[in-house]
């Protein structure tokens, strides 16, 4: 199959991802611990889908298992990753590799470490081009400085031949977009992409992000534990906790009617600017409790030790995630 | 770069000023007399007294500390006590000798450990890395000279194979060296693991990956290079260690290097020898570590442009 | 969506809990274990060597000597028929001692000085640092041995030249530490709040400081018994006739040709005991902070 079969291969259906039924597992020292319990999710062409939650719950993992980078064992899983029609998660390494950064690109968090020290920054964006779609050095070069100059970095041709330690965090953070969009893949997997970054540089990349993506009409998964965010670049929001998915809608009816506990709590807990001023003094709100380890899950609904509206049968029994319709998902049996 | 070797540069010459003078108070804070040792049990007063005007043991400490570094930087380290022959001559004998063995030891543990160690951080855990990690934890708890005398006893005394010490041809190269290199096989294997382990769990490997390169792309382009860097620091200082510390299997394979030098010196108390030959020493060690800085700055790009 | 007040504990809590997860991972450490086992073997050989000895170390019996081991003597006899197995026994002691003595001297002065040099900073610092780059001009063994040509043979003086050279080690390992824990935020709290300089070097930055200890500790006994073997063996360690390894081998040597075995053994007795502390050194470093770098 080659690199352009691949891309072939997904125009055909409106989802260009569909998780279904993703179990993630891991075997550690303690035991068999499961980080992502049961997600579907599916990414429409062309949108721009928010993935949120706490640390720990799951969402990145979740995303490096459609990349397959999980070092397998220990981890194991279940369900399928479809990509097009084609399921991710039998795929063979190479066919892995042919989408890796191909089809699927993916931009992580920290961009301090996540580039490579010893390597000029036009040579690391070089490669991927190079490696998929078969260009001399020469050529791969220019595409890099292009690319560069595509995300806004000044003089690109002289950053191409610099080392990483020499950008700043901001500049890092391009260059990794960059090097992600280099061979214009349909799916861009954004793991964190803006939270070691100041704020005002985080507005910046996250717009050019959205530039880029109308640019070369890519799917973006965005994974933040910011709400903020979210509201301001994304078409549809999926909330996970402990590893399930636990509430999906679009994002101006999540904002408005969140319908899980945990979801609204989170939207209570952000603090309003003049708020104060307007209704007064209101105090900040907080979940109460911790994250559960995943070692140690409560029975039924993994939230109700901490859920405001807990019922009898919320410690007995787990929910099943409810399709309400209109795109609005929940699991909690508030809403059975 | 340029202002980074020349900050090291400096850093060594307070260094050496202080080994030198640190040797100097050593070796006169001594208990016994200098110029008796030098007359032998027989000598007369007179002929102690010579002696020690001689050596300009009677003047005041300053002006022998001042005379001292004078000589020193003519390269004047006197003369052996035991033999008469100028020090710096002896020294410079058998430097080659040592100098020999140390590269071919060097040579030897690089060529083995640090694919060893490349090999068992792969596949961590696994039978080949339990293999490396085994054979790498008995080299560096071996003790060189035993391990010297062994394979004595086991290529020249029993299979007649090899020469049991002295120089000549390469088959008196082999057991020293190959005594000499395994604990550095052992120590660099080691570091070289532990190096590339903690590379592939960095950050940028992963973004490697996600690009779709091939795993063995990922290894030998993304994460060696990174791993090789404070490898070299320990290569050069193994390098430097092994110019000073083959004492042990000199002796065993009577094998006619600095390290004899020093023992032989040491238990005839040949003190200007012994003094010269530690300065020397000193000064080689200081050189190394100067090489291995520099090298140090050409493998990282991080270095070059603090 | 607040975390449970976790960060707010003083370091010292901290520690609790750490130290009891650090004691589990350790005992799962085969390394450890096994390192471990082999040191309490030999600690148990020397503390029992009279009673377990089969014989004098001391006695010579030149009728019997140099025969390979047999059945009344196991392990044969030397160049003076003193039963190698015995001395080895014996020998235990002396390794065994010096190991001790030599990390204490490092310990009591490496440590101390490492803790001020970084977390004072500035000339102290800069001077503690020349020198320690002074003694290290020079790879430990020679060092050693140059101390030894000033000081002289012997025990006593075995330790006190080996334990120098080991000095700078520690004064290196615990200065980059203190640097590091110098920066963390708890000290900055715990100088706002007033504390004094002593107080927060025992009570926040030594505990941090202990695993790399440790772990250098448990090494630094093999690497003690191996220098201390070395100078044995060129005649300028311990003194004969007392049985040290070393000194046995480097005895032993002149007969390699036809009775190996009084070499080999004592060899043997010293490879062991760097094998198990290099073990136990390593399954330190494993379990105590699986980050710390060979």
């Amino acid at each position: 199959m080659s690199a352009t079969g691949v891309q072939a291969a997904v125009s055909q259906s409106q989802a260009i991802l569909a998780l279904q039924g993703l179990r993630v597992h891991f075997q550690t020292y303690e035991g068999r611990v499961t980080a992502v319990d049961g997600v579907d999710l599916e990414v429409q062409r062309g949108e721009t889908l928010g993935l949120v939650g706490e640390s720990g719950c799951g969402k990145s993992v979740t995303a490096l298992s459609i990349l397959r980078l999980l070092p397998s064992p220990p981890a194991s899983f279940e369900g399928r990753i479809l990509f097009g029609d084609m399921d991710l998660l039998k795929l063979s390494p190479e066919k892995i590799r042919l989408i890796r950064g191909n089809a699927i690109s993916m931009i992580f968090q920290e961009p301090m470490t996540s580039l490579n020290p010893v390597m000029t920054v036009g040579r690391q964006i070089a490669e991927a081009v190079r490696l998929h779609q078969g260009v001399s050095a020469q050529e791969g070069w220019e595409r890099a400085v292009d690319m560069l100059r595509l995300v806004q970095i000044p003089s690109p041709r002289q950053r191409a031949r610099e080392y990483p330690h020499r950008m700043s965090g901001g500049m890092r953070q391009r260059a990794m977009i960059a090097m992600a969009l280099s061979c214009h893949p349909q799916l861009l997997l954004a793991d964190e992409p803006t939270t070691a970054l100041d704020v005002t540089i985080q507005a910046q990349i996250m717009d050019l992000m959205l530039r880029l993506k109308e640019e070369f009409q890519t799917s973006i998964v965005l994974i933040t534990h910011d709400l903020g965010l979210i509201a301001e670049t994304a078409a549809r929001v999926a909330v996970m906790y402990a590893g399930q998915l636990v509430e999906e809608a679009g994002v101006k009816d999540l904002f408005r009617q969140p319908l899980h506990p945990y979801t609204q709590g989170l939207l209570g807990s952000i603090p309003v600017i003049g708020h104060k001023f307007e209704t007064g003094r209101r105090l900040l709100q907080e979940i109460p409790g911790v994250v559960p380890s995943l070692l140690d899950m409560p029975p039924g609904c993994p939230f109700h030790p901490r859920c405001s509206q807990v019922m009898e049968v919320c410690s007995r029994e787990a929910p099943l995630l409810l399709d309400k319709g209109e795109g609005r998902k929940v699991r909690c049996w508030l809403w059975r | 770069m340029l202002q980074y070797v020349i900050k090291r540069l400096l850093y060594t010459v307070p260094v050496l000023i202080g080994i030198s003078i640190l040797l100097f108070i050593m070796l006169r804070a001594l208990p016994g007399d200098p110029a008796q040792v030098l007359a032998g049990e027989l000598a007369s007063q007179e002929d102690i007294q010579n002696i020690r005007v001689q050596l300009g043991l009677d003047k005041p400490i300053h002006v022998q500390y001042a005379r001292f570094l004078f000589r020193l930087s003519h390269l004047d380290l006197g003369r052996s006590a035991r033999t008469q022959n100028p020090v710096i001559q002896e020294i410079w004998a058998r430097l080659p000798n040592t100098f020999l063995l140390a590269v071919v030891a060097t040579g030897l543990a690089c060529l083995i450990g640090i694919p060893a160690g490349i090999i068992s951080a792969i596949k961590p855990y696994g039978w080949l890395d339990n293999l490396v990690t085994s054979g790498a934890l008995f080299g560096i708890s071996m003790p060189v000279f035993w391990l010297g005398l062994m394979l004595v006893v086991v290529f020249s005394v029993i299979l007649h194979w090899l020469p049991a010490g002295g120089t000549g041809g390469v088959e008196h190269v082999i057991l020293p060296s190959v005594t000499l290199a395994a604990f550095v096989v052992a120590f660099i294997a080691r570091m070289t693991r532990s190096s590339m382990l903690e590379v592939l769990n960095q950050d940028y490997i992963t973004t490697a990956r996600s690009k779709g390169l091939q795993e063995k792309v990922v290894i030998i382009r993304h994460a060696l290079h990174n791993a090789l860097i404070p490898i070299i620091t320990v290569i050069g200082l193994q390098f430097g260690m092994l110019l000073g510390g083959a004492v042990l299997t000199e002796t065993v394979f009577a094998w006619p290097g600095l390290g004899r030098l020093i023992v032989d010196s040491i238990l005839a108390r040949d003190y200007p020898m012994i003094q010269g030959v530690i300065l020397i020493f000193g000064l080689l060690y200081i050189l190394v570590n100067l090489v291995v800085d520099m090298l140090y700055a050409l493998v990282d790009p991080r270095i070059r442009y603090d | 969506m607040t975390e449970a007040s976790a960060k707010a504990a003083p370091a010292a809590h901290r520690q609790d809990g750490e130290w009891k997860r650090r004691w589990a991972r350790l005992r799962r450490n085969r390394a450890a274990l096994f390192g471990g086992s082999m040191i309490l073997l030999y600690t148990l050989i020397a503390l029992l060597a009279p009673l377990i000895s089969p014989g004098d170390p001391a006695a010579p019996n030149l009728i019997s000597a140099l025969e390979g081991p047999s059945a009344g003597r196991l392990l044969g006899t030397d160049e003076l028929g003193r039963s190698i197995l015995a001395r080895i026994i014996h020998g235990s002691r002396i390794s065994l001692l010096i190991a001790l003595g030599v990390v204490s001297v490092g310990l009591l002065i490496g440590v101390p000085t490492g803790l001020i040099s970084g977390y004072y900073g500035g000339r102290v610092d800069f001077v503690i640092q020349r020198l320690t780059d002074m003694m290290l001009a020079f790879p430990g063994f020679l060092l050693a041995l140059a101390l030894v040509s000033v000081l002289g043979v012997g025990l006593k003086n075995t330790v006190i030249s080996i334990g120098i050279s080991m000095i700078p080690l520690y004064i290196r390992l615990v200065r980059a530490q203190s640097l590091a824990v110098r920066e963390q935020v708890y000290v900055e709290a715990a100088k706002a709040v007033g504390t004094r300089d002593g107080k927060i070097l025992l009570h926040h930055v030594l505990p941090n400081v202990m695993v790399p200890i440790i772990v250098q500790t448990s090494l630094g006994m093999g690497m003690a018994i191996l220098f201390a073997a070395g100078l044995g063996f060129l005649g300028l360690g311990v003194q004969p006739p007392q049985p040290e390894w070393g000194a046995m081998l480097g005895s032993g040597r002149s007969y390699i040709f036809h009775a190996p075995h009084v070499a080999t053994f004592p060899g043997l007795a010293i490879f062991f005991a760097v094998l198990g502390f290099n073990l136990l050194g390593d399954g330190l470093r494993d379990a105590l902070d699986p980050r710390m770098k060979a």
